[in-house]
C-alpha cells in the first residue's frame, strides 16, 4: 500500500478529513523549505504538496508565479527539490509528499531516470500539471511501477468522459481544482463543488481533494463536507510572502485553526 | 509515411506537438478543435476567408525576381515572395483573418493575442477593428519599451495593450499570460495565437491559414520561371511564415526547404534564439518541440536583433521536418542579417523586416555556390519600417 493510500485509509477510519498544504520548493529560500515542511506537519498537515519551480507556469496565478520566481532566483531545480525531500525524510518518514509541477523539468532529467530518483528521495505522488491523461499513459504506468501515485486534476469544465479517463489513469487521490482560470483566482464556488464531487465519486473510489480556492477555516470546512481532502496553496504562500523571515510561525498560525475547524466538524 | 496526413487526431507530428495543457484548458481546446474542424470543411467559411485575403489583405502577394541582388551574389537567381506588401506589412494578417472569422463563427466577442515585436498584435488589433471585436494584446514590458511605435499602432486601432511583468517579461511570458486570460474568460474569448506553436489545433490551424503563401508561390513560380525553385528559404521564429510557404512544397521532394533561425551574437555565445539548431526537445506552451532550456529544464532567455525571432521554442511541425530531414535548419547572426537588410535595401529598393533579412542572408550565402540557372525563393515575411530604429541604433545613430 502506498503512503498516500495508507494515510487516507487511516483518516477515513477516524472519519477525519485530510489537510494538504501546497508550497513551492525554494520559496522564500532553499534553506527554509525543509523547516517549512516540518512546520506544516506540526500544524496538522496530513499530506504535503511541494511545487517544483518552473520558468513558465502557464496554469498558475500571480501568487504561485511569484513564489516560483523567488525560488528560481536561487536557482532551485528539480534535483534540488528531490534533495530537499530526502532531507525531510530523515526526520519524517510518515507524511506523504506529492510533487507538483510542469512536464519540462521532468523531461529534462528524463522520465526513466526521474522516477527511481524520486522514489529514492521519498516522494509518494506526482502531479504534472501539463500532462493530461492522453499524453502520459506510459508515464503514469511507469510511476505506478515505481510505487509513485500519478495524481490528476479535474476542473469545473471537465466532461464526464474526462472524469472517467482520469479515474482510470490516476491513483492516490484525484484533485478537483475548484475554479475556472488560474490558481488563486477569484472565489471558491461552493455550490459547484458540492454538485461536482458526487459526480466524480460515481466514477472513482479514489479519495477526492479540492483545492486552490480555499482561504480560511470556514471555506475549508464547507469544502470538506463533500471532499476527502482540502488543499490550500495561494493563501498559504501569501503568508510566506508577507514576511519571509517569520514564515515558519506564520504558516503554523495560519494552518492550525483550519486543522481545528476540520477536526471539530469531522472526526469520531 | 505521408506527411500530408499530419497532424494526427490529437495534434502529433511524430513525437512532437500534442496537447500538453492543464485540465482547466482542455475543454476550451476541445471546443476550438470542433469549431475549426467544422469550419475547415465548410465552403462558405473558405469563401469568406479567400474574399478577405483578396480584398482586405491585397492577395495574392507578388513574387519578384531580384535581378540586381542575384547579380551581386553572382550565382543563383533570387526570387522574393512579397508578404511585406500585405495590409499591415507582414504575413501575420493571413492568420489573424482566419482566426477572427472562426471567432465570429463561435460567437466570441473578445479576442486576445500575445505579441513580441508587435506585428502579430497589430494584425490582431486590425482584424478586431474590422470585425468589431474587443481586443486585448499581451506584451512583455521589455517589448513594450522596445517596440513603442507598434504599441501606439495597436492603441490607435482600439486594442488594449497589457504589459506583462512576469518571468523574463518577453514574448514567451506574454503567451503564458494570454493563456491565463483565456482559461479565465473562455466563454467570451477567443485566443488568436500568432504562430504555429501552442497546443493542438493551433499549429495545424495557423499552418492552414498561412499555407496560402506556398499555394500562391507554386502557381506564380510556374508562371514566372516555368518551374519550381531549387530551394525555398524562410526565417523561423515560431515558424508560421516558414510553415506557410513550406507546407504546400512538402510533397515536391526536389525542392529543398531551408528554415533560418536567429543565431544572434553567434550560436557559440549562447546569445541566440535558435531552438532547432541548438535546443533540445521538451514541453512548453502546450506542445512538445525543440526548446532552448538549461540543465534544469527551465526555459532560457533568447537573443536576436529581430524581436520577432526572439522565441525559445518553435512550431512542432518544424521539429518533425527537421528530424525526418525533409527540411533543413540553419542559423544566421545579427550581423549577417543586418548586412542582408542593407543589401536588399540598396540593390532592390525593398526594406525588409529584420526577421525576413535572416532569410535574405541565407539566400545570399547559398546563391554564389549555385549556377546562374538555379532558383532560390525567399519568403520576405514583412517590411522593415518597424526596424528602422534598431538599424539606426546599431549604426550608432539616433532617430
Ligand atoms: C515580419 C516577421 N517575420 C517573421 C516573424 C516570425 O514569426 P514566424 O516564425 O511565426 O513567421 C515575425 C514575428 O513577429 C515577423 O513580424
Amino acid at each position: 500500500m502506498s503512503r498516500i493510500q495508507g494515510r487516507f485509509e487511516a483518516l477515513a477510519k477516524a472519519k477525519r478529513k485530510a489537510l494538504i498544504p501546497y508550497i513551492t520548493a525554494g520559496d522564500p529560500t532553499p534553506s527554509m523549505s525543509v523547516p517549512l515542511l516540518h512546520a506544516l506537519v506540526d500544524a496538522g498537515a496530513d499530506i504535503l504538496e511541494l511545487g517544483v519551480p518552473f520558468s513558465d507556469p502557464m496554469a498558475d496565478g500571480p501568487v504561485v508565479q511569484r513564489s516560483g520566481e523567488r525560488a528560481l532566483k536561487h536557482g532551485v531545480g528539480l534535483s534540488d527539490v528531490l534533495g530537499m525531500v530526502g532531507e525531510f525524510r530523515r526526520r519524517d518518514n510518515a507524511t506523504p509528499i506529492v510533487l507538483m509541477g510542469y512536464a519540462n523539468p521532468i523531461e529534462a532529467i528524463g522520465t526513466a531516470r526521474f522516477l527511481p530518483q524520486a522514489k529514492a528521495a521519498g516522494i509518494d505522488g506526482v502531479i504534472v500539471v501539463d500532462y493530461p491523461p492522453e499524453e502520459c499513459v506510459e508515464f503514469a504506468q511507469a510511476a505506478k511501477q515505481h510505487d509513485i501515485d500519478p495524481i490528476f486534476l479535474l476542473a469545473p469544465t471537465s466532461t464526464e468522459k474526462r472524469i472517467h479517463e482520469v479515474a482510470r489513469c490516476g491513483s492516490g487521490y484525484l484533485y478537483y481544482v475548484s475554479l475556472r482560470g488560474v490558481t488563486g483566482a477569484g472565489h471558491l464556488d461552493l455550490s459547484e463543488v458540492s454538485k461536482r464531487i458526487p459526480q466524480i465519486r460515481a466514477a472513482t473510489k479514489l479519495p477526492i481533494g479540492v483545492g486552490f480556492g480555499i482561504r480560511d477555516a470556514e471555506s475549508a470546512r464547507r469544502v470538506a463536507e463533500t471532499a476527502d481532502a482540502v488543499v490550500i496553496g495561494s493563501r498559504l504562500i501569501q503568508e510566506i510572502e508577507a514576511a519571509p523571515a517569520e514564515a515558519l510561525t506564520r504558516v503554523k498560525s495560519f494552518l492550525r485553526p483550519i486543522r481545528q475547524a476540520l477536526d471539530a466538524s469531522f472526526s469520531k | 509515411m505521408r506527411m500530408y496526413d499530419l497532424p494526427d487526431e490529437r495534434g502529433h507530428f511524430g513525437p512532437y506537438g500534442g496537447i500538453f495543457v492543464a485540465e482547466t484548458l482542455s475543454q476550451a481546446l476541445d471546443e476550438l478543435r470542433e469549431a475549426y474542424a467544422a469550419a475547415r470543411s465548410d465552403a462558405q467559411f473558405e469563401a469568406e476567408f479567400r474574399y478577405e485575403l483578396k480584398h482586405y489583405v491585397g492577395r495574392p502577394s507578388p513574387i519578384y525576381h531580384a535581378r540586381r541582388l542575384s547579380e551581386q551574389c553572382g550565382g543563383a537567381q533570387i526570387y522574393i515572395k512579397r508578404e511585406d506588401l500585405n495590409h499591415t506589412g507582414a504575413h501575420k494578417i493571413n492568420n489573424t483573418i482566419g482566426q477572427a472569422l472562426l471567432a465570429r463563427r463561435m460567437k466570441k466577442q473578445r479576442v486576445i493575442a500575445e505579441t513580441g515585436a508587435g506585428m502579430h498584435g497589430v494584425a490582431t488589433a486590425t482584424v478586431a477593428a474590422r470585425y468589431a471585436m474587443e481586443c486585448v494584446v499581451y506584451m512583455g514590458v521589455e517589448d513594450v519599451r522596445r517596440q513603442a511605435a507598434n504599441v501606439h499602432r495597436m492603441g490607435v486601432l482600439g486594442a488594449k495593450v497589457v504589459p506583462v511583468e512576469s518571468g523574463s517579461k518577453t514574448l514567451k511570458d506574454a503567451l503564458n499570460e494570454a493563456m491565463r486570460d483565456w482559461v479565465t474568460n473562455v466563454e467570451s474569448t477567443f485566443y488568436i495565437i500568432g504562430t504555429v506553436a501552442g497546443p493542438h489545433p493551433y499549429p495545424m490551424m495557423v499552418r492552414d491559414f498561412q499555407s496560402v503563401i506556398g499555394e500562391e508561390s507554386i502557381q506564380q513560380m510556374q508562371e514566372m520561371a516555368g518551374r519550381q525553385p531549387d530551394a525555398v528559404i524562410a526565417c523561423v521564429g515560431g515558424g508560421s511564415n516558414a510553415m506557410g510557404i513550406f507546407h504546400p512544397y512538402i510533397a515536391a521532394k526536389e525542392v529543398r526547404l531551408v528554415g533560418v533561425e536567429a543565431a544572434g551574437e553567434g550560436l557559440e555565445t549562447g546569445k541566440h534564439a535558435a531552438s532547432l539548431c541548438a535546443g533540445r526537445p521538451g514541453v512548453l506552451h502546450g506542445n512538445r518541440t525543440y526548446l532552448l532550456q538549461d540543465a534544469n529544464g527551465q526555459i532560457t532567455e533568447t537573443h536576436s536583433v529581430s524581436a520577432g525571432l526572439d522565441y525559445p521554442g518553435v512550431g512542432p511541425e518544424h521539429a518533425w521536418l527537421k528530424d525526418n530531414g525533409r527540411a533543413e535548419y540553419v542559423a544566421v547572426t545579427d550581423d549577417e542579417a543586418l548586412a542582408a537588410f542593407h543589401a536588399l535595401c540598396r540593390s532592390e529598393g525593398i526594406i525588409p523586416a529584420l526577421e525576413s533579412a535572416h532569410a535574405v542572408a541565407q539566400a545570399m550565402k547559398m546563391a554564389p555556390k549555385l549556377p546562374k540557372s538555379a532558383i532560390l525563393l525567399v519568403n520576405l515575411s514583412g517590411r522593415g519600417d518597424k526596424d528602422l530604429h534598431t538599424v539606426a541604433e546599431r549604426a550608432g545613430k539616433k532617430l
